[in-house]
């Protein structure tokens, strides 16, 4: 039985606590990284993260890329959309094809 | 030609030819895997692409909902309104095998039976934006778990795909021309000794004949009469 983890800034998250997903309240780099760190080896199959602090921990998140667990899954937070959930996707692509021909031209 | 030095015996073309037939059988069934593989992956990622927008653009709206939920009321209630969440969320993970790859299945369930039980406050003090943003986030969560889904196998396969590729492209390009470099050099230096061997035979048996019968003398003394 696994559980669901959100990190990021306060504002960014506190409202899925109604939904029942566990909310990790993070305030700088460093104690998001430990978050992190302890979630990922711990009982959370998918962890939501903000794209603001994700960009600040994309080295620990590449990571957990290649593992069956957990997923971690950026949402955008509070303070707007920077596209990079989306640029995660055409990663992806750019992976497996070798260039983006998919998602290139929008 | 061959980069590594090989001997040039028979056994080792037999080897060499043996490696070939292995790698040629080995290269078509990876570049059949990977494409198989480039064929779901392709499937899968639109349905990521799909998926994320819309999550994203839920997420935008449940956030407006907040910011608007969060004026109407004063921070100290809205924190102790979501400090004792009612519900919870658990997953049960299954494991899916897609061309070899395993990718997790999530299979979520709620604590409370009632899946809408979303509301952990008492509606006296909270303004019913609140609720509408609570809402909001709730009816996104179905979608987001699918995303998690969705995304981590793309990431899975996309790794397992440039995995198939780089082999693909190994045999391909080093080690099947590498072993039909190996046979050319092992069956000509081969053929070479072979002649080598025949010319030294001829060689060999001229001189005893010669030996023999002194052609060569009895040549020079027809001349000499």
């Amino acid at each position: 039985m696994y559980k669901i983890a959100v990190i990021g800034a306060y504002d960014s998250i506190y409202g899925f606590a109604a939904l029942g997903l566990d909310t990790f309240p993070v305030s700088d780099v460093q104690e998001g990284e430990d978050t992190l760190k302890t979630l990922a080896s711990g009982e959370y199959a998918v962890i939501y993260i903000t794209e603001a602090l994700a960009a600040e921990l994309a080295h620990e998140i590449s990571k957990y890329r290649e593992q069956v667990l957990p997923a971690i899954i950026q949402i955008p937070g509070v303070s707007g959309n920077t596209g990079a959930g989306v640029a995660g996707v055409k990663k992806s692509v750019e992976q497996a094809v070798g260039s983006d021909i998919i998602f290139s031209n929008n | 030609m061959a980069s590594t030095q090989v001997n040039p015996t028979r056994m080792e073309l037999s080897r060499q030819k043996k490696k070939l037939v292995t790698a040629t059988k080995g290269h078509k069934l990876l570049k059949d895997k990977r494409d198989e593989l480039m064929r779901q992956f392709l499937d899968l990622v639109r349905e990521n692409m799909a998926l994320r927008e819309r999550v994203e653009a839920g997420i935008r709206e449940a956030n407006k909902n907040f910011v608007v939920a969060k004026a109407g009321m004063s921070e100290e209630t809205l924190h102790t309104a979501m400090m004792a969440p009612k519900q919870g969320v658990y997953l049960e993970t299954g494991k899916k095998n897609i061309m070899s790859v395993d990718i997790p299945v999530f299979e979520y369930k709620t604590r409370t039976a009632d899946e809408n039980d979303i509301y952990s406050y008492g509606f006296a003090f909270t303004s019913s934006d609140l609720d509408d943003a609570v809402k909001s986030l709730a009816d996104i969560l179905p979608d987001m778990l699918k995303l998690a889904e969705t995304e981590k196998a793309c990431q899975l396969m996309s790794a397992e795909i440039e995995k198939t590729r780089r082999r693909v492209n190994a045999l391909e390009h080093v080690i099947i021309p590498r072993a039909q470099a190996n046979i050319k050099y092992i069956t000509m230096k081969l053929d070479e000794n072979e002649r080598s061997t025949q010319i030294r035979l001829m060689k060999v048996k001229d001189m005893m004949l010669e030996e023999a019968h002194h052609y060569k003398e009895r040549q020079a003394a027809a001349v000499v009469e």
